[in-house]
């Protein structure tokens, strides 16, 4: 049953999804096959996760099995997915300021809702939003913050953008524990989100996706 | 017109004010808060350096800011502590002001797996043995040679020699001149800054609240396996988890009222991480987390203290679960949380506490900070059981909203 292992990941069954993944491969299955679905159990995990039935606890847990049974298929998810991508973001937690969890929840919701994520980290300075812009020709820029003075390094962040001729080349948005609609008139960000689905919602918007 | 009342007179006023409001009397007018975290270093032209560098400059900065806007109490930055100490350590956890994070920018927590997925049943065993050999040597560099020590029982009663004879290593020596300076450094700086609620005291302001707890599950996820460690923990080894965080309870409860007797109020400060609506579900808040904070909470109660906690994130879908705790006896803080809902629901049973965004502060007019406290007064202050104060920090805020949170509150808030 090829749906068995889908199932058992995305209830979050550990050994059930591990032990599948083992007898599959054992019996010479392309390991591909068995990343792709993992890949369609990670849907069911974000829908979940959009839905409310799954918290931050259960989505952890999700990439902790998912990347168990990658390492056991030898191969990484990523390399696997060389389906047809929505767009590119560049994604970063502003100068300042290490939080990150709000960032990789978003990290993980964009790329499993098809899109190439370019993740920068923490206290990411503006050059270097700048710089991976160029670089990766993104069409969406995504800045996180936690602390308040994130307010400032995302207002400095999109004027560097704007400097460096990129602003009208990008959509931007901003998220975080207190960010608001204030925060985004203050930065002249395009929207702002305080969940990881808003993120999603966005970023199919700005690329036309139905 | 205050200038005619003495210090003792407006701290048993504000007192007042404040315990009316925790008890569900109409006090004569709604209380506010100010927790100034380092917006001190903004206001007073410093740098938050200084709270860890400098304590009689940053204790000048804190004293000015509470004179200059006079709350009814305050509460100082949290985890401010002598830099020189925290070096001599090499303190992993935390990055400070001056110290991996700018000088004018507020301290960071460097959240990781301090204690390993396998390594429950030492803690659980022997949380003693552990902290000393296992725990403490991971956060502080400096005491990396701890590590080396047996086990602690074995040194116990009669064979004392094994562990004298151990701590003549070369690598004792030195952990314990490091302990022994950071000692004296904690100490220089303890007593420029630690009498600082003794001396607003006498000037006739309260402060929020002298000791400090968490909640069990907070502990073990910000200082023991981080984040990712507790929530996959919850699925690998859900009763150990939780076999922790009832070791912890007691542990908690003795150091919380061993420090708030260092003050009259008996108001315990408890800020909250990882229990709000977006951190987990309802099922996980309800097995994990609330059993042990609730009882926290309750025997901290039982010992005639006041716990205060702080339900930073969204706690709107909790709501009824605070409502089990009991009435007029605690001080709730809420971060987003729906205030309407927060006094709909509690009201009749808790004093409701928040909750001016810290954007608007920051970067809003004065006239929409008015407009928001305005709101709130009318909804969450209504018939008493409320006081005003801001989301979390106010590190950045522009001082003109501050004042005009506070000053319209005393204006506006007035109970006929």
């Amino acid at each position: 049953m090829a749906d068995a292992l889908v199932e058992a990941i995305a209830d979050l069954k550990e050994e059930e999804a591990v032990r599948i993944a083992r007898e599959r491969l054992g019996a010479g299955e392309d390991p591909l096959k068995i990343l792709e679905d993992g890949r369609k159990a990670m849907e069911i995990v974000g829908r979940r996760y959009a839905d409310k039935e799954y918290f931050l606890p259960d989505l952890i847990y999700s990439g902790e099995i998912l990347s168990k049974i990658s390492e056991m298929s030898k191969s990484r998810l990523l390399k696997a997915s060389q389906r047809q991508r929505l767009g590119k973001c560049v994604i970063g937690t502003v100068a300042g300021d290490i939080h990150d969890i709000g960032k990789n929840i978003v990290v993980f919701m964009l790329d499993i809702h098809g899109f190439e994520v370019h993740d920068l980290g923490v206290d990411v300075p503006p050059q270097k939003f700048v710089k991976k812009i160029q670089e990766t020709k993104a069409e969406i820029v995504a800045l996180s913050g936690f602390l308040t003075l994130a307010f400032d390094s995302m207002k400095e962040t999109i004027q560097a953008i704007s400097d460096a001729g990129l602003r009208g080349r990008v959509k931007i948005m901003i998220g975080g524990g207190q960010i608001d609609e204030k925060v985004r008139d203050y930065s002249k960000a395009d929207a702002y989100g305080t969940d990881a689905m808003s993120a999603v919602t966005l970023a199919r918007e700005w690329v036309g996706a139905k | 017109m205050s200038g005619e009342k003495s210090p003792e007179q407006l701290y048993e006023e504000r007192e007042k004010r404040i315990g009316d409001a925790i008890r569900l009397k109409v006090p004569d007018r709604v209380p506010v808060l100010l927790g100034f975290g380092y917006f001190p270093a903004k206001y007073a032209g410093i740098t938050c350096e200084a709270a860890y560098y400098d304590p009689a400059k940053w204790r000048w900065a804190s004293r000015k800011t509470v004179l200059d806007f006079e709350p009814d109490f305050y509460r100082a930055a949290i985890g401010a502590f002598s830099g020189l100490a925290l070096e001599a350590l090499n303190t992993k956890q935390m990055k400070w002001p001056g110290h991996g994070v700018p000088p004018d920018h507020c301290h960071q927590f460097v959240e990781g797996e301090y204690m390993k997925e396998n390594e429950y049943d030492a803690l659980l065993s022997d949380p003693s043995d552990f902290a000393v050999r296992t725990y403490l040597p991971r956060v502080f560099g400096s005491l990396a040679p701890f590590e080396k020590l047996p086990p602690l029982k074995t040194l116990s009663f009669g064979s004392a020699t094994t562990l004298i004879s151990q701590l003549a290593t070369p690598g004792f020596a030195e952990a314990f001149d490091l302990l022994l300076r950071a000692a004296n450094e904690a100490a220089k700086w303890s007593s420029a800054a630690s009498s600082f609620d003794d001396e607003m005291a006498s000037l006739g302001f309260p402060c929020h609240a002298r000791a400090l707890s968490q909640a069990p599950f907070d502990v073990v996820s910000d200082y023991l396996r981080g984040m990712r460690g507790a929530m996959i923990d919850m699925y690998r080894q859900p009763d150990k988890l939780i076999q922790v965080c009832e070791m912890l309870l007691p542990m908690l409860v003795e150091r919380a009222s061993a420090d708030a007797s260092k003050g009259a109020s008996g108001r315990v400060f408890i800020p909250l991480h990882r229990g709000a609506d977006g951190f987990m579900s309802l099922k996980q808040f309800e097995t994990f987390y609330w059993p042990t904070l609730k009882r926290l909470i309750l025997a901290l109660v039982e010992r005639g203290l006041t716990p205060s906690p702080f339900f930073e994130g969204d706690y709107t879908t909790r709501l009824e679960h605070l409502g089990e705790l009991p009435k007029g006896r605690i001080l709730c803080h809420f971060d987003v949380t729906d205030m309407s809902r927060a006094k709909e629901v509690l009201g009749d049973r808790l004093c409701v506490m928040g909750n001016v965004p810290s954007s608007l502060l920051q970067i809003g007019t004065v006239r929409e900070v008015k407009d928001y406290c305005k709101r709130l007064i009318d909804v969450a202050g209504k018939d008493g059981g409320f006081i005003m104060t801001h989301r979390s920090s106010i590190d950045e805020a522009n001082p003109a909203n501050i004042k005009a949170m506070i000053d319209f509150t005393k204006e506006y808030g007035v109970y006929d």
